[in-house]
């Protein structure tokens, strides 16, 4: 399936390109990568570092849009994972911290993909749901003050580093190998567009729609869960009101900046965290700019507009039109 | 478990309304095109004050265009309409409601969150200084349903009637708005046998009071039973217009259908011996409510079935019946004699059934993917997620059916959307057979194709049947089904109401089975 990436990715590897070569621009210093205690250090790792989290919640998202849903309670759904992990890290094992992190966000994924598969609610009001009230769920674990922890095996997950590559960059690496031997090395991901481009077909051609897609929330759930803990293990403590805060925007962006369609069907998984590092390279840059942070909101709804023009059929019928009337 | 029709004796020649001689409605050269395509050729249709008239056809055959080109939802090519000798040419619905042309649709263009009131007032509201007067409002609803025998509530809201009380209210609502002209576009498609007798109670009311009624229909009985005269489209023309004594059903039907007696001579197969075939698949009162009335079907190897009938009659929802697309409610099912559920397309194709759905569009290719992921999709659905064919073997199967069935363009990578009907057909086709089905359920297979395709699909099906397999097959070419069945079963409807086999598979026989016409049934059988 990685045959088609030269050709399908074209688009989204230049803008990467483009984006760090401005950045290179602005802030000489900006590729200079050194080592320091056995960590890498520079713009180029602070990028992938602090891109990790919304790379590992568009894991999930690419293949919830890809099925024509959404996930809008991703973000709830860290600072539910980040508070429960930081509430139980000191007094429990890691294996019982990570445990209980992940399975609640497996739960909710369950809640949101029952609400959608089996009750039939439109994907956006089911996950606004959880959206909304997730949030709440994170103050009442956290009792509405921020924990914190000093056990040093979560904070490693967070603060640590392997062969001097930051944790988060190794997880996000690792659960983006792991779902893409989910999703490419069964049949999971045929299935995937296949439904996502026409439900009512793909059903009569006796796919377990409902199944899948209950599968798929659960897969955003989980990945919003480790997404959770990352940032809770960087930050060494859970703040309900503000972990994960409009990330859920972030993932959905980098999803469509990635190529997928919010109609369904064709998804690539890689190009989500390419269009998730292309939004992390583009607040990095902002910031070394000494451009005003406020400016990054503006740049990236310009952004967005870009993309969705670029994807807009009637813009592409527009453009035929005005490239006959000049031939 | 009433099918949805008025047991209405069909003979009756409807209600002996008098028809004043002056044209109330007259349409002439009304013509459409879209594109290459015409919808409409110079159609002309007239309508009598006090007159309840059929506007039949199958699919295709204009009557949608001639509707929406009549009440200007869609602008004609050409065509002069005059209501009362008037000429009219309204742009919009809402002037063709203003000229007095009002059409109720099947389903029923209303606000279901309003009351009653509100909707038969909606846009008209009386108002007293810009505030609508509700009080006044629900009285006048009250008077114009009185006049319709309908004592309801009409504060609440209209969701909280049956879909009977909502087409009387929306017909209510195009009176009350002085139309003098009154379009029905099947509305009795949801009713049950009451309700239609409420909603035909209504309708020759308005005609008694000089309102005449343009009725779409897939009912016969229906026809026979309200109408005075009828019009019948096919392929966009006029094909025969009379009253319903002059249009007995055997008449009808032929006019549909545009088949003449004659020509029915067309090639045949050798006929399976059925009491030979070894039985596959065995249905006992198999049926759904309001769906299709029970009926009983043997399936057996190496024999194809075929199901005739009019648009509407039951036949592809017998097939999806079959396949488990729509759970039967009542009835049993056994497979080589073993009892067996067919509760949805899952288990139907663990069970070795294929079924290529009427819609191609809608229910059978996933456009965005490649003509290779399309034929592999059933035959990876049954394997399951985790045991993926390998890109090898994908490429393998696609090749061979592509080949097999020549499906062009010969490219496996190519999305399906791009392809014609007919390799679209064809890809379709493949899908299931790659999955090695016992039975395959083919509806309208050759519909929309081009003609070299249409040859290839019939030599399949024939094929397939030699090898073993058992079909079932949904078809409104009655040639065609003539040509590779070996029994047929006609629906009506949606009710089975014969089954020919051997010699008696003529297309007259098939006709006269549609029309229920008994004499012309019992002579072929």
């Amino acid at each position: 399936m990685t045959v088609k990436l030269p050709r399908i990715g074209t688009a989204q590897i230049l803008a990467l390109a483009a984006i760090l070569a401005i950045n290179g621009f602005v802030s000489p210093q900006f590729f200079d990568i050194r080592l320091q205690d056995g960590r890498l250090f520079g713009s180029l790792i602070d990028v992938l570092n602090r891109g990790a989290p919304v790379a590992i919640l568009s894991l999930g998202m690419v293949l919830v849009i890809a099925m024509r849903g959404i996930d809008l309670s991703v973000g709830a759904v860290m600072a539910i994972c980040g508070a429960i992990a930081a509430s139980l890290a000191d007094d429990h094992s890691l294996v019982v911290t990570l445990a209980a992190a992940l399975g609640a966000g497996l739960a909710c994924g369950l809640w949101n993909g029952f609400l959608v598969a089996v009750l039939g609610i439109q994907p956006i009001v089911a996950t606004l749901i959880l959206m909304v009230a997730g949030r709440g769920i994170a103050q009442l674990i956290t009792e509405g003050r921020i924990v914190t922890f000093t056990d040093p095996g979560l904070a490693f997950l967070g603060g640590g580093s392997v062969l001097g590559v930051p944790t988060p960059v190794v997880i996000a690496l690792a659960m983006l190998a792991l779902t893409l031997i989910v999703v490419r090395g069964t049949a999971l991901g045929l299935m995937i567009e296949a439904t996502g481009g026409n439900p009512r077909a793909s059903a009569l051609a006796g796919i377990g729609t409902r199944l899948i897609t209950l599968a798929v929330y659960m897969w955003s759930g989980l990945c919003a869960a480790i997404a959770g803990v990352v940032a809770a293990a960087d930050i060494l403590g859970a703040d309900a009101n503000n972990a994960g805060l409009w990330l859920e925007l972030d993932a959905i962006l980098a999803v469509v900046i990635g190529g997928t369609s919010l109609f369904g069907g064709r998804f690539s998984v890689v190009l989500a965290v390419v269009g998730a590092l292309i939004i992390q390279a583009m607040n990095t840059g902002i910031l070394l700019s000494g451009f005003p942070p406020e400016m990054n909101l503006v740049v990236k709804a310009v952004v967005v507009l870009v993309v969705l023009l670029a994807q807009s059929p009637r813009l592409a019928s527009l453009g035929l039109i005005f490239s006959r009337r000049r031939s | 478990m009433a099918a949805p029709h008025a047991d209405q004796p069909s003979a009756a020649a409807g209600s002996a309304r008098p028809a004043s001689g002056a044209p109330l409605l007259e349409l002439t050269g009304f013509s459409k095109s879209f594109g290459p395509f015409t919808a409409l050729d110079a159609v002309s249709l007239t309508l009598r004050a006090g007159e309840i008239h059929a506007l039949l056809g199958e699919n295709g055959a204009g009557k949608s265009t001639l509707i929406k080109t009549m009440t200007g939802v869609v602008q004609r090519d050409a065509g002069v309409m005059r209501l009362e000798g008037v000429p009219v040419m309204p742009r919009s619905a809402g002037e063709a409601t203003a000229a007095g042309l009002a059409t109720v649709y099947q389903e029923v263009n209303l606000a279901p969150n309003l009351t009653v009131a509100q909707n038969l007032f909606l846009g008209r509201q009386p108002t007293f200084l810009g505030i609508v007067r509700e009080r006044e409002m629900r009285r006048r609803a009250r008077a114009v349903l009185a006049d319709f025998d309908l004592d309801i509530d009409v504060s609440a809201p209209l969701e909280s009637y049956s879909v009977a009380i909502r087409h009387i209210v929306a017909i209510a609502r195009a009176v009350d708005q002085s139309a003098r002209v009154l379009i029905l576009d099947e509305p009795t498609a949801s009713l049950d046998a009451h309700e239609v007798e409420v909603l035909f109670a209504v309708m020759r009311k308005l005609a008694a009071r000089g309102i005449g009624i343009i009725f779409v229909t897939h009912f016969l009985d229906q026809v026979y039973a309200i109408c005075d005269r009828i019009t019948v489209l096919r392929n966009g023309r006029l094909a025969g217009t009379g009253t319903i004594a002059e249009m007995p059903r055997m008449t009808l039907v032929r006019t549909m259908l545009g088949r003449e007696l004659a020509e029915a001579t067309a090639e045949r197969h050798e006929r399976a011996d059925l009491s030979a075939a070894p039985e596959l698949v065995r249905l006992e009162g198999f049926g759904k409510a309001g769906y299709v009335a029970p009926f009983d079907l043997t399936l057996r190897r190496g024999a194809v079935v075929g199901l005739a009938g009019l648009l509407g009659s039951g036949r592809t929802e017998t097939a999806r019946l079959v396949f488990g697309a729509e759970r039967a409610d009542s009835g049993s099912a056994t497979l080589d004699g073993r009892p067996v559920a067919l509760t949805g397309p899952r288990e139907a194709l663990t069970l070795g059934f294929g079924y290529c759905p009427e819609e191609r569009k809608t229910e059978g290719i996933v456009a965005d993917l490649t003509v290779r992921e399309n034929i592999v999709l059933a035959l990876q659905a049954r394997r399951g997620v985790l045991k993926p064919l390998s890109r090898a073997e994908q490429d393998e199967i696609a090749k061979r059916f592509i080949r097999l069935l020549d499906i062009r363009p010969p490219d496996p990578e190519r999305p399906i959307g791009l392809l014609s009907g007919g390799n679209q057909q064809k890809a379709l086709l493949a899908r299931w057979l790659a999955t090695q089905p016992r039975l395959l359920i083919l509806d309208e297979p050759t519909r929309g194709i081009d003609v070299g395709a249409h040859a290839e699909i019939i030599a399949l099906i024939r094929t397939l049947c030699a090898e073993g397999m058992a079909l079932l097959v949904v078809s409104s070419e009655l040639e065609e089904i003539v040509t590779y069945a070996d029994e047929v079963i006609v629906l009506r409807d949606r009710a089975h109401v014969a089954s020919l086999t051997g010699a008696a598979i003529t297309v007259p026989a098939i006709l006269a089975a549609i029309a229920e016409d008994g004499e012309a049934t019992a002579n072929a059988a």
